[in-house]
C-alpha cells in the first residue's frame, strides 16, 4: 500500500509476527487490526473505551484498541484473539467459554476472553470479587456474566490452581 | 468514527527536549497526548477540535516514582495500574489507591495518567480528590524551565489551569505527612464499576484525644472543578465532634459547593449525597 | 428410551468460531469496489423541509446522494401501517429522522460531507409524552394520535365497585429502555436494477427484510436476497429496524452500482433505532374482605413515538398480560397506543408484557397491604388455576400451579426468614435490606391467530453423505438457536449431533419459518424442525431404503441411495395450530397463547440510605418451561433477561431533551457490568407442552418480566416507600425517601 500524505509507518508485532502498519497517526489501532492486517475478531461496540469489545493485549497489558492511536503502537507486542489458540489447540481460557456457555452472540467474547486471559495472568486464583473487578470494563448484555464466571473459574481449574 | 484523520497530526519526538522545544516555538500549537483515554473518545466523536498534538507517552522523564521521607513523586505518566502495583502507595496513600482502582476497568487504568486526568481537568475526576487531600504539588517544566506549583488552586475554572500552552506537567509531588491520618474515599457512581462520578468525596483527619488536630477534604462532581473545601474543614479543625458540629460543617459544605443537574444526576442528589459522605466521614473519626 | 441429546447441554454449533473470533459479522466483510454510507438525520422533533444544502468544501461529485426521490418503489417501511417513510420527504416528525444518504469510498471524507449536509426544518410543534399526546397539545397522527386501541372486558366491572370491601388505586410508569446489543446495526447491498438487491446483515427475520426491500423497489421477490450475519445481540431491537437500514444500504448500492456497507456508530445506534415503549398503567383494583379480587380495571397507555411500527402488536401482548396470573369475575382493560414525536419504538423482548406485569405486581403488593394480608397470601387467594378462565376468556388447560412455584421461590429465597430478619436488622443501620417478588407469566408464540397467519415453514434436507441439512429463516444471535435445532434434528433422527448442520439464514436458500420473535423459536418452529426430521426419517423407510431401527451408517447410507435413485432428499414440514385453540380478533377474546410459561422471581436488595444506591444481593428465578432441551442455554436466557430486568429497574435510564435521547454513550446510559449483577440463581420445572418439541415451551422473553417489580416490592419492603416508576435511581429514591420524610 503505497504511503498516502499524512500517513506513517508502525513498526510492531501482532500475534508474534512483526508487521509494519501504514496509516495515520491517529488511526485507531482497533481499525488498523481489522483492515489492514483482516484480524477482524477485535471488535467496536461503542467507540468510547466503555464496552471492552475491542480489547486487546499490548504489551501483556489488556488496553481498549478504539483509544489507542496506532502511532503509539511502536514497537509493541500486540495479541488479539487470533493470537490466543495455537492452531486447533484452544487456550483454556476458550475451552472453559465453550465448556461454561460463556458465549452467547459472541460479540463480547474476544474481548472477555482476553480480559479472562489478563485477569488470571495476574491473579492465577482470583476471589469471585476479584472476577467480577477484573472483568467489569468488559460488557455483556446476552449472558448476565454468570456463565463468564464459571467459565473463568473452571480456566483455573484447568490450569490446576484455583483451590 | 466519526473524526476526519488526514486533519490530525500526531509526532512523537525522540526527548523531552525536542517536545518541549516544539511546544515552545508556537505555543498552544502542539499540544501533549498522553494515554489517549480522553482525546480518543473526543476523536472518535468527532468533538476533537484541536489538531496537532506530540505524543508524550514514550517519554521516561514523565514516568517513575520516587519516594523520600517526607514525599512520593510520581512522574506525569504513571497509570492507574502503577499506582495500585506501588506498595508504599497502597500502604500510606489509600485514597489514590481507591480512586486508581475506580477509575473505569482495568483496560482503563493501564492506559489512564495522573497527568492526563489533570491536565483534562474534568470536574468529575476520580484522582484529584485524593492529590488535594494529599497536598499535591506539581513540577511543570517547558523548555525555559520549570516551576512548582501547589496543586490546590491549580484549577482556575472549568477547564482552566495555571498550565501555560508551551508547559508539561512533569510530576506530581504527594505529602506523606498524612500516613497515619484516618482516611475517606468514596466515590458514588452510575453503578459499581466503569463509572463517572455524580460526587466523589475524599476526606483525612489527624484525631487525637477526641479533637481534629488537622484534617482534609475534597469532593468532586459538585463545582466546575474539584473542590478543596477549605471553609468546611475551617469548621472543623481543632473541633471536638458532636452533633452540632456536625450539622454545621454540613451546611458550611453546602455552601461551599455548586452542584448542577445534568444528564447523570441532580444537583439536590449531589448536595445531600455529598453531605452524606461528610457526616459518614465524621461519623468513622468518632468512633476512637 | 434415554434422550441422547434433549436436555443435554450438548456444545454450541458455532461456538468455536466465537471464542476464536473466526465469527462473521457484518462489519467483518469487505467487498472489492465497496463504499461505506452514512445517514443525514433531522435535527429537529418535527418540522417542515425547506432545503437541503450540500456545504463546506466537500468534493460532493465524489458523493452518491439519495433523497425520497431516489426510490424507486414505496417510500415506506412495509410492516403493519404504511406511514414510516425510509426518508423523509417534505415532514420530519421525530428527531434523528433520516432524510438524506451519502456514500463514498473513503469512510472519512464521508464523516466531513455528513457534518456538511444542512437540512432547513420549519419547526412545527410537537408532543414528547404520553400525557402531552392524550392531551392533544398537538395532533401529530391521524385524527387522534392513536394508533391502536384495545379493550377487554368480562364480567361487570361497574357492579363489582359497588360491593367492594376496599378499591385500591395506583398509576405506574415505565421508562424507554435501550436494547444495548454489543454489535450495532449494520448492513451490506447489493444492488442493480437488473440483478436485484442483496443485502447481508445483523438482523434477526430475514422475511421481514425481503419483504420491506421487494415493496421499496417494486421487485419481484425472487430478485430480492437478504442473507443473516452472525448477529452480536438484537432482543428485538433488530427484529423490524433492519428493514429501515437494509433500504438505506440498498438505495445507496442501486444509485451508485457499488456495494455499500452502512454500519451505525454506537451514538447513531442508540439515538437514532428503536427502544422499549415507555408506559403508563393506571390500576383500580376492587377487592373483598376476604381478599379475593373483585374487579380488575387497567388503563395501559404505550408511547409508540413518531410511526406504527409493530405499536400495535406491542399494545396487544401488554394488555393480554396486563391482568396477570390471577383469576377475576370481573375486568375492564383498556389498552392504548400513542403517537408522540420520539424515535419510534419498536421491539424489546418482552414486548409489552414487561411494562404491564410491572404496573400489575407492584399494584397486587399494594392491594394485599389494603386486604390486610402478605403479598404471598394474597397471591395465593388469587392464582388462576387449571380449568379457570384468564381475563381475555383463555381456559388454562394446561396443569398449573402457581401456589407450589410460589412456595419454592420462597424456600429457595429464604423469604420468609429474611422478611423478618432484615427488618429487625433495618432498625439499626444505615443499609436498609429488603426482599420483595413478583408472580407472572408469559405466552409463547405470536398471539391469537398469529401463528396461523404465519403458517411457518422448515425444510430438512440431507446430502449423499448422510449429513442432514435444517432449512430455517430461524436466526441465531446468542439464544441457541443452530444448537437446539441440530439437538432435536439429531434425536428426533437418531443421528449423532455434529451430523446435522444449520444453514445460515439466507432468503434464497430457505424457508419462511417466522420472524426470530415473540419465544417461538424453540417451541414453534423447534417442533416444526422435529416434524420435518420425522417426515425425512419416514421418506426413507418408505421408499425401502432403510428399516425402523436403522444404526447411523444405515441412515447415511440409505441417504446416497435416495439420492441417486430419486434426486433431491428434502422434507419439509408447515406449521398447523393445535386443534381447539381458537381466537377472536375483534371481540379480542379466546386462546390468546398456545401455552404460557410460569415463574416467581425474588429479589434481595441493600438500600444505602447515605447514597440512596440499590444494590440486588440475591435473586431466585424459579419457572416452569415445559421442558428444557439445554440445560445450560435455558439457564443463560434466565440469567441474561433477569441481568437486563435489573437494568431496567435501577440503571437504564433515557434522557429526553425535546424527543432527543442526550445520553446516547455507554458512559451515560448505563448497563449493568460483571460487578452491579447478584448471583442469579434459576430453577426449572418441567410440565411438558404437548405441542411443542419434547414438550418445550418457549423462554426467551419471560425473564423480563419478573425483575424489575420484584426488585421494587423489595424497594418497598426495605424503606416503606412505594416507587410507582422505574428506573428507580438513586436520584428517584433521593426524592421519595426525602417526601416521606417531611
Amino acid at each position: 500500500m503505497s504511503e498516502a500524505a499524512g500517513k506513517v509507518s508502525v513498526a510492531c508485532k501482532v500475534n508474534g509476527k512483526p508487521v509494519v502498519l501504514c496509516a495515520y497517526p491517529m488511526a485507531r489501532l482497533l481499525d488498523v487490526l481489522r483492515e489492514e492486517l483482516r484480524l477482524t475478531g477485535t471488535k467496536e461496540g461503542c467507540g468510547e473505551g466503555e464496552c471492552g469489545a475491542c480489547s486487546v493485549l499490548l504489551d501483556g497489558e489488556l488496553v481498549n484498541s478504539c483509544l489507542i492511536p496506532v502511532l503509539q503502537a511502536e514497537g509493541t507486542d500486540i495479541t488479539t484473539i487470533e493470537g490466543l489458540a495455537s492452531g486447533d489447540q484452544l487456550h483454556a481460557v476458550q475451552e472453559a467459554f465453550l465448556a461454561c456457555g460463556g458465549a452467547q452472540c459472541g460479540i463480547c467474547t474476544p474481548g472477555m476472553v482476553l480480559a479472562a486471559v489478563n485477569l488470571l495472568a495476574q491473579k492465577p486464583s482470583p476471589t469471585d470479587a476479584e472476577i467480577r473487578t477484573g472483568l467489569a470494563g468488559n460488557l455483556c448484555r446476552c449472558t448476565g456474566y454468570m456463565r463468564i464466571f464459571e467459565a473463568v473459574i473452571a480456566a483455573c481449574q484447568r490450569t490446576g490452581i484455583r483451590s | 468514527m466519526r473524526a476526519y484523520l488526514p486533519a490530525y497530526q500526531l509526532k512523537a519526538l525522540p526527548s523531552l527536549a525536542e517536545t518541549l522545544q516544539q511546544m515552545a516555538s508556537e505555543p498552544g500549537a502542539w499540544r501533549p497526548f498522553a494515554g489517549g483515554t480522553d482525546l480518543m473518545v473526543l476523536l472518535e466523536a468527532g468533538k476533537l477540535a484541536h489538531k496537532q498534538y506530540l505524543s508524550v507517552w514514550h517519554l521516561p522523564e514523565l514516568r517513575g516514582i520516587e519516594e523520600t521521607p517526607e514525599h512520593i513523586r510520581l512522574g506525569a505518566l504513571t497509570t492507574y495500574t502503577q499506582v495500585l502495583c506501588h506498595p508504599t502507595l497502597q500502604r500510606e496513600f489509600p485514597l489514590l489507591c481507591q480512586a486508581a482502582s475506580e477509575t473505569g476497568g482495568v483496560a482503563t487504568q493501564n492506559r489512564g495518567t495522573l497527568g492526563g486526568n489533570i491536565a483534562n481537568a474534568s470536574p468529575a475526576a476520580d484522582s484529584p480528590p485524593a492529590l488535594l487531600v494529599y497536598d499535591a504539588e506539581l513540577e511543570l517544566v517547558s523548555a525555559s524551565g520549570s516551576r512548582r506549583v501547589a496543586y490546590h488552586g491549580f484549577h482556575a475554572g472549568y477547564k482552566k489551569m495555571d498550565l501555560r500552552p508551551e508547559e508539561l506537567i512533569q510530576t506530581i509531588r504527594v505529602s506523606r505527612k498524612m500516613k497515619h491520618w484516618k482516611q475517606y474515599y468514596r466515590k458514588v457512581g452510575t453503578r459499581r464499576a466503569q463509572a463517572i462520578s455524580k460526587v466523589c468525596f475524599a476526606g483525612a483527619a489527624d484525631v487525637i484525644g477526641g479533637q481534629i488536630r488537622d484534617l482534609r477534604i475534597a469532593v468532586a462532581s459538585v463545582a466546575p472543578t474539584v473542590v478543596r473545601c477549605v471553609q468546611t474543614e475551617q469548621c472543623l479543625r481543632g473541633r471536638r465532634l458532636d452533633p452540632e458540629r456536625v450539622r454545621a460543617a454540613r451546611e458550611t459544605l453546602a455552601r461551599e459547593i455548586a452542584p448542577i443537574d445534568d444528564m447523570r444526576s441532580t444537583a439536590r442528589y449531589r448536595l445531600r449525597v455529598a453531605q452524606n459522605l461528610l457526616a459518614d466521614f465524621l461519623g468513622g473519626l468518632q468512633a476512637e | 428410551m434415554p434422550k441422547r441429546y434433549i436436555g443435554q447441554s450438548v456444545p454450541r454449533k458455532e461456538g468455536r468460531e466465537k471464542v476464536t473470533g473466526r465469527a462473521r459479522y457484518v462489519d467483518d466483510l469487505t467487498f472489492p469496489g465497496m463504499l461505506y454510507g452514512a445517514t443525514v438525520r433531522s435535527q429537529v422533533a418535527r418540522g417542515q423541509i425547506r432545503g437541503i444544502h450540500f456545504e463546506g468544501s466537500v468534493p460532493w461529485d465524489e458523493f452518491t446522494i439519495v433523497t425520497a426521490r431516489d426510490i424507486p418503489g414505496k417510500n415506506c417501511v412495509a410492516l403493519i401501517l404504511e406511514d414510516q417513510p425510509y426518508l423523509a420527504a417534505e415532514q420530519v416528525n421525530h428527531p434523528e429522522e433520516p432524510i438524506v444518504l451519502l456514500a463514498h469510498a473513503d469512510r472519512y471524507l464521508l464523516e466531513e460531507a455528513r457534518r456538511a449536509v444542512r437540512v432547513e426544518i420549519e419547526p412545527l410543534p410537537a408532543v414528547f409524552t404520553i400525557e402531552e399526546s392524550l392531551a392533544h397539545k398537538e395532533v401529530v397522527w391521524g385524527e387522534n394520535n392513536v394508533f391502536k386501541s384495545f379493550l377487554v372486558t368480562r364480567g361487570d366491572v361497574e357492579s363489582a365497585w359497588k360491593q367492594a370491601d376496599f378499591i385500591v388505586e395506583g398509576e405506574y410508569h415505565t421508562g424507554a429502555q435501550e436494547q444495548l446489543y454489543i454489535e450495532p446495526n449494520g448492513m451490506i447491498a447489493v444492488a442493480t436494477p437488473q440483478d436485484g438487491v442483496t443485502v447481508w446483515g445483523s438482523l434477526q427475520c430475514p422475511f421481514y427484510v425481503h419483504k420491506a426491500l421487494v415493496a421499496l423497489f417494486g421487485l419481484p421477490k425472487e430478485k430480492v436476497r437478504v442473507v443473516q450475519m452472525e448477529t452480536g445481540g438484537g432482543f428485538g431491537g433488530k427484529e423490524e429496524y433492519p428493514s429501515m437500514i437494509a433500504g438505506h444500504a440498498a438505495l445507496l448500492a442501486w444509485k451508485s452500482g457499488r456495494p455499500v456497507k452502512i454500519v451505525y456508530d454506537r451514538a447513531e445506534d442508540m439515538a437514532a433505532t428503536t427502544k422499549r415503549h415507555p408506559s403508563r398503567t393506571r390500576h383500580r383494583t376492587a377487592v373483598s374482605r376476604d381478599g379475593k379480587l373483585l374487579a380488575m380495571g387497567i388503563d395501559f397507555v404505550i408511547d409508540g413515538g413518531a410511526y406504527t411500527t409493530l405499536s400495535p402488536v406491542v399494545l396487544s401482548r401488554g394488555t393480554i398480560h396486563a391482568a396477570g396470573p390471577y383469576f377475576c369475575p370481573n375486568v375492564r382493560i383498556r389498552g392504548r397506543a400513542v403517537a408522540t414525536n420520539l424515535p419510534p419504538h419498536g421491539a424489546f423482548r418482552g414486548f409489552g408484557a414487561p411494562q404491564s406485569i410491572f404496573a400489575l405486581e407492584c399494584h397486587m403488593n399494594e392491594v394485599a397491604k389494603a386486604a390486610g394480608l402478605t403479598p404471598d397470601e394474597f397471591r395465593r387467594r388469587n392464582f388462576i388455576e387449571q380449568g379457570q378462565t384468564s381475563a381475555v376468556g383463555q381456559v388454562i388447560r394446561e396443569r398449573v400451579d402457581m401456589r407450589r412455584l410460589l412456595d419454592r421461590a420462597l424456600e429457595l429465597s429464604d423469604y420468609h426468614a429474611k422478611t423478618k430478619r432484615l427488618a429487625a436488622e433495618n432498625a439499626h443501620s444505615r443499609l436498609k435490606k429488603g426482599i420483595g417478588f413478583a408472580s407472572f407469566m408469559h405466552g409463547a408464540g405470536f398471539t391469537g391467530s398469529g401463528e396461523e397467519y404465519l403458517a411457518s415453514v422448515v425444510s430438512l434436507e440431507a446430502t449423499p453423505e448422510g449429513r442432514v441439512r435444517v432449512l430455517a429463516a430461524s436466526t441465531e444471535m446468542g439464544q441457541g438457536t443452530n444448537t437446539v435445532f441440530a439437538q432435536i434434528a439429531a434425536e428426533t433422527l437418531g443421528l449423532d449431533y455434529e451430523w446435522i448442520e444449520v444453514a445460515q439464514p439466507d432468503t434464497a436458500a430457505v424457508p419462511n419459518s417466522g420472524p426470530t420473535v415473540a419465544s417461538r423459536t424453540c417451541m414453534i418452529v423447534g417442533k416444526l424442525v422435529e416434524s420435518a426430521a420425522l417426515g425425512l426419517k419416514q421418506t426413507l423407510i418408505r421408499s425401502g431404503l432403510l428399516r425402523e431401527n436403522y444404526e447411523p451408517a444405515e441412515f447415511r447410507q440409505a441417504c446416497r441411495k435416495y439420492i441417486e435413485q430419486f434426486g433431491p432428499l428434502k422434507s419439509t414440514s408447515q406449521y398447523q395450530p393445535p386443534p381447539g385453540v381458537h381466537w377472536d380478533d375483534e371481540k379480542y377474546q379466546g386462546d390468546a397463547y398456545g401455552t404460557y410459561a410460569w415463574a416467581v422471581y425474588v429479589a434481595e436488595v441493600t438500600v444505602d440510605t447515605i447514597t440512596c444506591e440499590v444494590r440486588v444481593d440475591d435473586f431466585v428465578a424459579v419457572q416452569e418451561v415445559g421442558k428444557v432441551i439445554h440445560p445450560v442455554l435455558a439457564t443463560g436466557q434466565i440469567e441474561g433477561g433477569v441481568a437486563q430486568g435489573i437494568g431496567y429497574a435501577l440503571f437504564e435510564n433515557v434522557v429526553w431533551q425535546e424527543g432527543r435521547m442526550v445520553n446516547a454513550q455507554m458512559t451515560n446510559y448505563i448497563m449493568p457490568t460483571s460487578a452491579d449483577v447478584p448471583p442469579i440463581r434459576v430453577y426449572f420445572e418441567e410440565n411438558p407442552y404437548p405441542h411443542g418439541p419434547q414438550g418445550a415451551k418457549g423462554i426467551g422473553e419471560l425473564p423480563m418480566d419478573g425483575p424489575a417489580p420484584a426488585i421494587v416490592n423489595a424497594i418497598e419492603q426495605a424503606t416503606g416507600v412505594r416507587i410507582p416508576r422505574i428506573p428507580v435511581t438513586p436520584e428517584v429514591l433521593l426524592e421519595a425517601l426525602e417526601g416521606e420524610l417531611v
